[in-house]
C-alpha cells in the first residue's frame, strides 16, 4: 500500500482563501447504501475528538432501499460544529458534498444561499443521455440559484486506488472534508481503524489510502480551506444519540424489564438495551403488540420493581387503555413515547410534538400520570432516571416524551456520573403488617404503600375496577370519589416538590418564549440572538407539563407578551377564516392559556424536522415588531 | 388458620400452620347460582389446600367478565387486569418473578376474542403457568351476546336470528401453535376430574391450557344439560401418564379412549370431536422450552454491579480528546 506524503500547506492555496469561521453545517448525502451515513458519523466523532461542539442530525429515507438516483432515497448525514457546545442541528447547511445530483435536490430547501457543493462528476459523462442530462441541468440550476458547485472526479480519484469505487469513496469523501476543514488526519486515521476494526488489515489500509487521497486532492486542486478553532474540552464527554440515552438511563435506574413492540423512530432504543441488558439482570421483552407490551411492563411492574416500555405515536395511542389500568390500580410505569410526526402512520422517521395532550390526557376517564419531556439528548438519560423513581415512590405512570430528532441526532454531553441512588431498591418482600389495607391514602399526600406478591399479609386484588382501600371492588359512589380524589393528590404532592424552572435571560421583559421538548436548544439560541442586539426577550422551558412546577404563572405575567413555540400543529392568528373563536392553539399553549389565563400566543410548523434557530429568531422579530 | 371440622378430608393437612381451603377464600362469589365458575374456584382452592400453595406466592391473574372476578375470591394475590390482556400481565408476572406460582383466569370473550392475539403468543411463550379457559360459549357480562364459541344458530342478543358463523374451537387453535406444550379439557360437572386436570396442569412446566366447558344458568340454561345427565357425553381420555379416572369415576363414565398424551397427531383429532365431549389431557410435552428460561440475566445484580456495567458501557462512548 503507498501511503502518501500529506502537504504541510498547498501551494494552490493562497491564504486570502483560508475562511476563519467559529462554525459550518455540512451535509452528505448519497443513494442509500453508498455509505455517507458512515462518512457523517466518522466526520462527527473526528471534529468531536478535535474538541468542537458537534451535533449530527440523519438524514433517512423511508425506506430501506428506495431507487438509486432519486429525490426522496437521499441518505446521509448533517453535522454542525463549532468551537463551542451546540445545542441544536443548527440553520441551513454552508457545504454540501453529494454523490449524484438527484439526491441533492431534495437538500436545496435546506442550503444556505451561496452554499459549496461538492458534487460527484462522474454523471456528467453517463452513458445514458438522460442521466447526463439531468446531471447537467442541475448543476446549471444550482450554478444560477447562487451556489458554488465544484464538480468533483470522485469515481476517477477513488479507481486511481480500488477496482470498486462505490465501496469506499465515503472514505474519500471524508479525506475532502478532513483537507477543507483542516482536520487531523491522524485522528482520521484512527477513526477508520475503528469503524473497520472487525475487517482485515488490508480493508483498513485500503480505506485509509482512499481518505488520504482524498485530502490530498482537496489539498491540490481547492483554494478553499476554513479554520475553525478546536476548545479542548475540561471534562469527559460522551456521544449519545437520545435513544442511547434512554437506554443507558435505563440500565442507571435499575430497572429490569423493558417491553416493547418495534416502532420507528423508538426502536434503537431496544436494539441497544437488547446489547447490554442482561449483563445486569434485565431482559427487553419483544412482545406480539403495543397492548402486549404494555400489560406484560405491568404485570412485572406490579410483581416486583418497575418496568418501562417504549414506544411512538400508534404505539402510545394503542397502550392507552393499559396505561390507565396502571394509573387505577396505581402500579408504577415509566412509558416512554418517541414522538413522530401524526396523527395515524403519520411520518414514521419525522419529529413532531404532536402526542403532549394525549400523554397529559389521554385514556378514558381523570387518568392522573406524570409528563416529563426530555428537553437535550443529555436529558434523555436523566429524565429516565427521574422517571423510574417518580413512579416508584407515587406508583403513578411517569410518560417520557422524547421525539424522532433527540432519538437520531447524536451530540455530545458530559459523562455521567453514577451515582447509586439512581438504582432501584431491591423488592420488598417483608411482612405487611396484619390488617394493613392495599390503598391506605395517606389523607394529606394520597400516598398508598404498595403490597408485592411474596409479602405475607398483603394479599390483595389489584383491579382496574373502581375500589376502596381493600382493592374490594366498590359498590358505593362515595368511594369512587374517594379513589379519585387521592389518585388525583398525588400530582398535587409531586407538584410541591417540583423547583420552578429558571428563566434564560431576565426575569422580565417584552417577550417571552415558552417551549418544551427538543426545542429548547433552538429556542435558546434564537433568544440569545436577538437579546445581543438588546432586544428584551427571554426564554422559559418546560421539563414536566404534568404537574406543572410552581411559580410558572409569575414568570409568564412578567413579559408583556407570551410566545409558545412548538412542533405540533396550530391555526396562524391571520389564517384564512380563523378568528379567536375558532382559533386551535398549540398543545402547550392550550394548557397554558387555560391554566394561567394569560393571552399567550403560539406559533408552530410541522414540517416534519426540528425548528431552526433562524426560523424561531425571525417569528420572534415578527412578534416583535 | 381456620381448621374445618365438618368434612374429613379438610382437615388432610390439618396441621396446626396448614391452610384449609377456606383460607384461600376471599369474599363470597357473586357470580349467579349454577354458574360453573363456583366449580372452577373451589377445584382451584381444594387444589392449593392439597398442595399447600404459600398464598403470598401465588398470584392469580384474569382479564374483564364474569370468570375474571376469579382473583377477587382468592386469597392470594391477584391481578384483575383489562379485557383480553390477562394473559401478557401474567407473562410479565412470571418473567420478572418465575418462582411465583401463576394461575390465569379467562372467559371464551376474554382468550378467544379480544385477547386471542395473546393467548396465540402465550402459547409460543410457554412460560410456566395454569390458564384456566372459563368457557361457557356465551357472553355473560354483558348481558347475553355470542361468543366465538358459540354454536351456530344460537339466539342471543347480538344474533337474535341465530348465530352466522360456526364456533371456534380453543382446543384445535391451540394444538396448532407452535410450542404448545399441554392442552386438557374438563368440565365443571365432574369435580373431581376438573380437580386432577388442575393438578396436572399445574405440574406441567410450561403454559399448561385447560379448557373447561362450564354453565350459564342464566343465558344458556338448557346448552349442557341433557349432557351433564347423560354421563355417556363425555369421553374421558385416560393413560398411565395422563388422566387415571378413580373407580368411582370409571364406574360413571365407562365411555373411555386410551390415549397418550404424546401424541399430538391423535390429540388434533380428538380436539376436532365435540360429541361426545373429550376430558382429560389432550397433549402434554415437558421438553418444550420456556421463555423465562432463556435470558441469562443475572438477577442477583446490585446497585453496585449496574454502576460497573454502566462505567463499561460509557466507556464505549466517551470522547477521547486527542492529545
Amino acid at each position: 500500500m503507498k501511503t502518501i506524503d500529506l502537504p504541510k500547506s498547498s501551494t494552490a492555496l493562497r491564504e486570502g482563501n483560508v475562511r476563519n469561521l467559529t462554525e459550518h453545517v455540512v451535509e452528505i448525502v448519497s443513494d442509500s447504501g453508498e455509505g455517507a451515513q458512515k462518512c457523517g458519523q466518522s466526520f462527527g466523532t473526528i471534529a468531536a475528538r478535535m474538541g468542537y461542539g458537534v451535533w449530527t442530525v440523519e438524514i433517512i429515507p423511508a425506506e430501506i432501499q428506495p431507487p438509486a438516483r432519486s429525490v426522496a432515497g437521499a441518505s446521509g448525514n448533517r453535522i454542525r460544529f463549532a468551537s463551542s457546545p451546540v445545542t441544536n442541528g443548527g440553520d441551513d447547511a454552508d457545504l454540501v458534498i453529494a454523490l449524484n445530483e438527484q439526491v441533492l435536490l431534495g437538500r436545496v430547501g435546506e442550503m444556505k444561499p451561496g452554499c459549496t457543493i461538492l458534487l460527484e462528476n462522474k454523471w456528467k459523462d453517463d452513458p445514458d443521455s438522460s442521466v447526463a442530462g439531468a446531471y447537467q441541468r442541475t448543476v446549471d440550476d444550482l450554478d444560477q440559484a447562487g451556489f458554488k458547485v465544484r464538480e468533483v472526479p470522485m469515481e476517477e480519484e477513488c479507481l486511481k486506488h480500488v477496482s470498486n469505487a462505490r465501496r469506499g469513496k465515503n472514505m474519500f469523501v471524508l479525506g475532502l472534508l478532513c483537507g477543507i476543514y483542516e482536520f487531523d488526519t491522524q485522528l482520521a486515521r484512527e477513526q477508520i481503524e475503528s469503524i473497520f476494526a472487525k475487517k482485515s488489515r488490508a480493508v483498513i489500509d485500503a480505506n485509509v489510502g482512499l481518505l488520504e487521497a482524498g485530502f490530498a486532492w482537496a489539498r491540490e486542486n481547492f483554494d478553499l480551506r476554513i479554520r475553525i478553532p478546536a476548545t479542548r474540552p475540561d471534562q469527559p464527554l460522551v456521544v449519545a444519540n437520545g435513544n442511547t440515552a434512554i437506554a443507558l438511563g435505563i440500565v442507571a435506574s435499575g430497572m429490569k424489564t423493558c417491553a416493547m413492540y418495534p416502532i420507528t423512530p423508538a426502536t434503537s432504543a431496544s436494539h441497544y438495551l437488547s446489547e447490554i441488558f442482561e449483563k445486569v439482570g434485565g431482559f427487553v421483552h419483544q412482545a406480539e403488540d403495543e397492548i402486549a407490551a404494555c400489560c406484560f411492563a405491568i404485570g412485572a411492574s406490579y410483581a416486583g420493581s418497575c418496568a418501562v416500555t417504549i414506544t411512538s405515536g400508534p404505539g402510545y395511542s394503542l397502550k392507552q387503555e393499559a396505561i390507565g389500568l396502571a394509573v387505577m390500580a396505581e402500579i408504577p410505569l415509566v412509558v416512554v413515547n418517541v414522538q413522530r410526526g401524526g396523527p395515524s402512520t403519520g411520518q414514521p422517521t419525522k419529529v413532531e410534538q404532536g402526542d403532549l395532550l394525549t400523554t397529559v390526557f389521554g385514556s378514558h376517564g381523570d387518568a392522573p400520570k406524570i409528563v416529563i419531556a426530555a428537553a437535550s439528548i443529555e436529558d434523555c438519560f436523566y429524565s429516565i432516571i427521574t422517571a423510574r423513581k417518580i413512579a416508584e415512590t407515587f406508583n403513578m405512570v411517569v410518560v417520557v416524551l422524547t421525539d424522532a430528532s433527540l432519538a437520531t441526532a447524536q451530540t455530545l454531553f458530559p459523562r455521567p456520573r453514577y451515582d447509586e441512588s439512581w438504582h432501584a431498591p431491591p423488592i420488598d418482600q417483608s411482612p405487611v403488617p396484619k390488617g394493613a389495607l392495599r390503598y391506605d391514602w395517606d389523607p394529606e399526600t394520597g400516598l398508598a404503600r404498595r403490597f408485592i406478591p411474596g409479602q405475607p399479609n398483603g394479599m390483595h386484588a389489584v383491579t382496574g375496577l373502581a375500589h376502596d382501600r381493600r382493592s374490594r371492588v366498590a359498590y358505593d359512589p362515595r368511594i369512587n370519589q374517594e379513589g379519585l380524589q387521592n389518585r388525583s393528590k398525588k400530582l398535587v404532592t409531586l407538584q410541591k416538590t417540583l423547583k420552578t424552572p429558571p428563566v434564560f435571560g431576565d426575569g422580565e421583559g417584552d417577550l417571552l418564549v415558552v417551549g418544551w421538548g427538543s426545542t429548547r436548544g433552538a429556542i435558546e439560541e434564537a433568544v440569545r440572538r436577538v437579546r445581543s442586539e438588546g432586544e428584551k426577550v427571554s426564554a422559559l422551558h418546560l421539563r414536566f407539563i404534568q404537574p406543572m412546577p410552581p411559580g410558572i404563572g409569575d414568570i409568564l405575567r412578567r413579559f408583556e407578551r407570551v410566545l409558545i413555540v412548538e412542533n405540533n400543529w396550530s391555526d396562524r392568528a391571520d389564517g384564512a377564516g380563523i378568528d379567536e373563536d375558532n382559533r386551535r392553539y398549540s398543545a402547550l399553549a392550550l394548557l397554558l392559556r387555560a391554566r394561567y389565563l394569560v393571552d399567550a400566543d403560539c406559533w408552530s410548523e410541522v414540517m416534519g424536522q426540528a425548528i431552526k434557530p433562524a426560523t424561531i429568531e425571525n417569528v420572534i422579530r415578527e412578534k416583535l415588531s | 388458620m381456620t381448621t374445618c371440622n365438618l368434612i374429613p378430608e379438610c382437615c388432610r393437612h390439618s396441621g396446626d400452620d396448614a391452610l384449609t381451603v377456606e383460607d384461600y377464600g376471599r369474599a363470597l362469589p357473586r357470580w349467579c347460582l349454577g354458574c360453573g365458575d363456583h366449580a372452577i374456584l373451589a377445584a382451584v382452592q381444594r387444589f392449593c389446600r392439597d398442595e399447600q400453595l404459600p398464598p403470598e406466592k401465588t398470584v392469580c391473574v384474569s382479564g374483564i367478565g364474569c370468570s375474571s372476578r376469579f382473583p377477587h375470591y382468592m386469597e392470594t394475590y391477584g391481578f384483575h387486569g383489562i379485557h383480553g390482556r390477562a394473559l401478557p400481565i401474567a407473562e410479565g408476572i412470571k418473567m420478572a418473578r418465575p418462582e411465583l406460582n401463576v394461575f390465569v383466569s379467562t372467559g371464551d370473550g376474554d382468550c378467544c376474542s379480544i385477547g386471542a392475539a395473546h393467548w396465540i403468543h402465550a402459547i409460543r411463550y410457554n412460560m410456566d403457568m395454569t390458564v384456566l379457559l372459563h368457557d361457557n360459549e356465551i357472553y355473560g357480562l354483558t348481558k347475553k351476546q355470542a361468543s366465538p364459541t358459540s354454536p351456530r344458530g344460537l339466539t342471543t342478543n347480538t344474533t337474535p336470528r341465530g348465530s352466522y358463523l360456526n364456533p371456534l374451537n380453543p382446543l384445535s387453535a391451540t394444538l396448532g401453535v407452535a410450542n404448545v406444550s399441554f392442552v386438557a379439557q374438563a368440565v365443571d360437572w365432574i369435580p373431581d376430574i376438573l380437580h386432577e386436570i388442575i393438578r396436572m396442569a399445574y405440574h406441567h412446566k410450561g403454559f399448561s391450557f385447560v379448557r373447561i366447558l362450564q354453565r350459564c344458568p342464566a343465558y344458556l340454561p338448557n346448552t349442557f344439560e341433557a349432557r351433564v345427565k347423560d354421563p355417556s357425553s363425555v369421553r374421558l381420555l385416560t393413560h398411565e401418564d395422563g388422566l387415571v379416572p378413580t373407580p368411582a369415576i370409571a364406574r360413571v363414565y365407562g365411555n373411555q379412549e386410551e390415549h397418550d398424551p404424546l401424541d399430538i397427531h391423535r390429540a388434533r383429532e380428538i380436539a376436532s370431536v365435540s360429541d361426545p365431549i373429550p376430558v382429560g389431557i389432550l397433549y402434554r410435552d415437558p421438553a418444550v422450552p420456556r421463555y423465562e428460561d432463556s435470558f441469562d440475566s443475572d438477577r442477583t445484580d446490585t446497585a453496585e454491579t449496574t454502576g460497573t456495567a454502566l462505567e463499561r458501557e460509557l466507556d464505549k462512548i466517551t470522547i477521547q480528546a486527542s492529545a
